[in-house]
C-alpha cells in the first residue's frame, strides 16, 4: 500500500515539474513541428507520384521521435536527481528500489505522452488529421515506446557519472535510432544493409505500428509490431530497474 | 534496548583507503550526540552506513535496535536525516517537499498535511510554504530540510554538518529548534559539525573522530583539560595540519555550476 502511494507521489513529482516548466515545454516543441512543417512541406512535392502524401506519412514518425527523445531524457534526468541530492532523500525512504524506478519511468512516459498529445493536437493545422479510433489505438504504441524508453534512459544514467556524456547518447544512440525507424522513409525497397539495421531499431516497430492505427497502411502485421514493443518495453523496464537498483545499493 | 546507535568494528573501505576503522560505538536513546573530527576524517562515511545508503564493508552497526545491513526498511523507517548537501527538489514548492517527503513515509493524507503544518511552523516557515523552493535563501531551505527530517517522527535524527555556512542567527535558530525537538519528542540527535563551541554547548557527549578511528569520546567537560577549550582539545587531539578531502563528483559539480552562474 504505501509503495503504491509512493510510486504515486514520485509520478504526481515529475507531472508537476512538467508543467513549472513551460520553457521546455515550448523548446521540445520547436524540432518537431519544423520537422512536420519543412522536410514535411518540403518532399511533400517529391513524393507526390507515389500513394499518399508525405507529411501524413512522417506524422506518426514524429510523434515516435517526440515520445522517444523527451522520454531517454526524462530518464536520464536521475542524474541531475543524484547531482543535486534529491535521490539521497528518495533512497534513505523506507520504499523499495523497484518503487522508485516504477515512479520515475511513469512520470517520464506520461509528460512523455502529454508532449506528443500536444504535437498530435497542432497536426490538424498542417492538414494531418486522424480519426478517434485510430487515436486510441495508436495510444497503445505511444504508451510501450515512451515506457521503453524512460528505462533505456534511466538505465543509461545508472551507468553514467555525470550528464557530460549526455549529448553523446543522444546523437550516437538516440539519433541513429530515430533516423533507422523508418520514421522519414518507407521501409521497402531500403538496401540489404539498411533494412536489417531498421529490422533491429526497437522504435520501427513503434512506428510502424502507430502508422498502421493512424494512417491504415503498415510495413509489418499489427501483431509483429505490437508483440516486438511490448517484449522491448519489458526488457527495458527491467534492465533500467536493475541497473538502478545495482548502482543504488 | 536502551541505546539508539551499537556499532560494533564498524568499518567501510575505499580500496586502499580505510574511511571508518572498526569503529565501535554506543549512543544512548534521548542523547545529543557530536561527532567532531576534521575533514576527512569519516563522519559522513559513517553517518552514510547507518542511514543505509552505504554498505559497510565489515562489522556490524544497530540504530534503535534494527540491523542496518538486514533490518533496511525498519532502520529507515526509523531515522531522520539532513544530509551535508542540500536535497531538496527545488522546481517544487516547500509544502510539495513535505507532501512528498510524508507518502515516501506511509503517512496518510490527513497526517501529512498535520505534521507538514507543524514541523514548517516548527522552524517558522509555514507563511512561505508555497513558495518554490529555488527562491529560498540558504538558512531557509537547511531549515526546511530539518522541518523533512523530523516530519515522520524519527526515533533518531542525523544532522550532518547542517548550520554549515550559515549566519548565527539562523545557526541559533536551527539548534535552538533541535534542542526543542530532543526535549520534548526524546528524539535522539547525532550531528557533526566545525563550530565545536556550538557541539560543546549543544552536545551531552561527543566523539572525536580522526582517521576512520575515535580519538577521544565523552562528556565534553571531561575531555577539556584545565581552562581548555572544546577546540584546543580537538586540535591537541587531530593535529594542526590541514587535510585534504577529495571532492566526489557531486561536488566538483558544484563547484562548476557555482562558477557556471557567476
Amino acid at each position: 500500500m504505501s509503495e503504491f502511494t509512493a510510486i504515486r507521489v514520485l509520478w504526481k513529482r515529475e507531472l508537476l515539474r512538467f508543467v513549472r516548466a513551460k520553457s521546455r515545454i515550448a523548446g521540445s516543441l520547436g524540432m518537431p513541428l519544423f520537422f512536420l512543417l519543412f522536410l514535411g512541406t518540403g518532399l511533400n512535392s517529391a513524393f507526390s507520384g507515389t500513394t499518399g502524401n508525405y507529411m501524413e506519412f512522417i506524422a506518426p514518425g514524429i510523434i515516435g521521435m517526440v515520445l522517444m527523445f523527451s522520454s531517454v531524457s526524462s530518464g536520464m534526468i536521475v542524474i541531475m536527481d543524484r547531482q543535486f541530492g534529491f535521490l539521497k532523500e528518495i533512497l534513505v525512504a523506507p520504499i523499495s528500489r523497484l518503487s522508485i524506478v516504477a515512479g520515475k519511468i511513469f512520470g517520464g512516459a506520461t509528460t512523455s505522452i502529454l508532449q506528443a498529445a500536444i504535437i498530435m493536437a497542432l497536426m490538424p493545422f498542417l492538414g494531418v488529421s486522424f480519426n478517434l479510433s485510430g487515436m486510441l489505438a495508436a495510444f497503445a504504441f505511444m504508451v510501450l515506446i515512451s515506457t521503453a524508453f524512460v528505462g533505456l534512459g534511466i538505465a543509461i544514467a545508472s551507468k553514467m557519472e555525470d550528464m557530460h556524456g549526455f549529448q553523446l547518447v543522444m546523437n550516437f544512440l538516440v539519433m541513429p535510432l530515430f533516423f533507422l525507424s523508418g520514421a522519414l522513409f518507407p521501409l521497402n525497397n531500403l538496401p540489404g544493409w539498411l533494412k536489417v539495421l531498421t529490422l533491429i531499431d526497437p522504435l520501427t516497430y513503434g512506428i510502424d505500428g502507430m502508422r498502421g492505427a493512424l494512417t491504415g497502411s503498415s510495413a509489418m502485421p499489427f501483431w509483429v509490431d505490437f508483440g516486438v514493443l511490448a517484449l522491448f518495453c519489458g526488457a527495458m523496464f527491467a534492465l533500467g530497474a536493475w541497473l538502478f537498483t545495482k548502482k543504488n545499493s | 534496548m536502551k541505546y539508539a546507535i551499537e556499532t560494533d568494528k564498524l568499518t567501510k573501505k575505499y580500496g586502499e583507503l580505510t574511511a571508518v576503522d572498526a569503529l565501535s560505538l554506543r549512543i544512548r536513546r534521548g542523547e545529543i550526540f557530536g561527532l567532531l573530527g576534521p575533514n576527512g576524517a569519516g563522519k559522513t562515511t559513517l553517518i552514510s552506513m547507518l542511514c543505509t545508503i552505504l554498505e559497510p564493508t565489515s562489522g556490524k552497526a544497530k540504530v534503535n535496535g534494527f540491523d542496518i545491513s538486514a533490518e533496511q526498511s525498519s532502520v529507515r523507517k526509523n531515522i531522520g536525516i539532513v544530509f551535508q548537501d542540500p536535497s531538496l527538489d527545488d522546481e517544487l514548492t516547500a509544502w510539495e517537499n513535505l507532501d512528498i517527503h510524508g507518502a515516501l513515509y506511509g503517512l496518510s493524507p490527513q497526517d501529512r498535511k498535520a505534521r507538514a503544518e507543524s514541523s514548517l511552523k516548527t522552524v517558522e516557515l509555514y507563511d512561505k510554504k508555497d513558495e518554490l523552493v529555488k527562491h529560498y535563501s540558504g538558512g531557509m531551505k537547511r531549515r526546511l530540510e530539518i522541518a523533512r527530517g523530523l516530519m515522520h517522527a524519527p526515533a533518531v535524527l542525523f544532522l550532518d554538518e547542517p548550520t554549515i555556512g550559515l549566519d548565527p542567527q539562523t545557526r541559533r535558530h536551527i539548534w535552538d529548534s533541535v534542542k526543542k525537538m530532543n526535549r520534548e519528542k526524546k528524539v535522539t540527535v547525532i550531528l557533526t559539525t566545525h563550530y565545536i563551541d556550538e557541539a560543546d554547548a549543544l552536545c551531552g557527549r561527543v566523539a572525536i573522530v580522526d582517521r576512520g578511528k575515535i580519538v577521544a569520546c565523552g562528556a565534553p567537560s571531561k575531555l577539556k583539560k584545565k581552562g581548555e577549550s572544546l577546540e584546543e582539545v580537538f586540535l591537541r587531539l587531530t593535529g594542526n595540519e590541514i587535510r585534504e578531502e577529495k571532492g566526489s563528483s557531486t561536488q566538483t559539480m558544484r563547484a562548476r555550476m557555482r562558477a557556471w552562474n557567476k
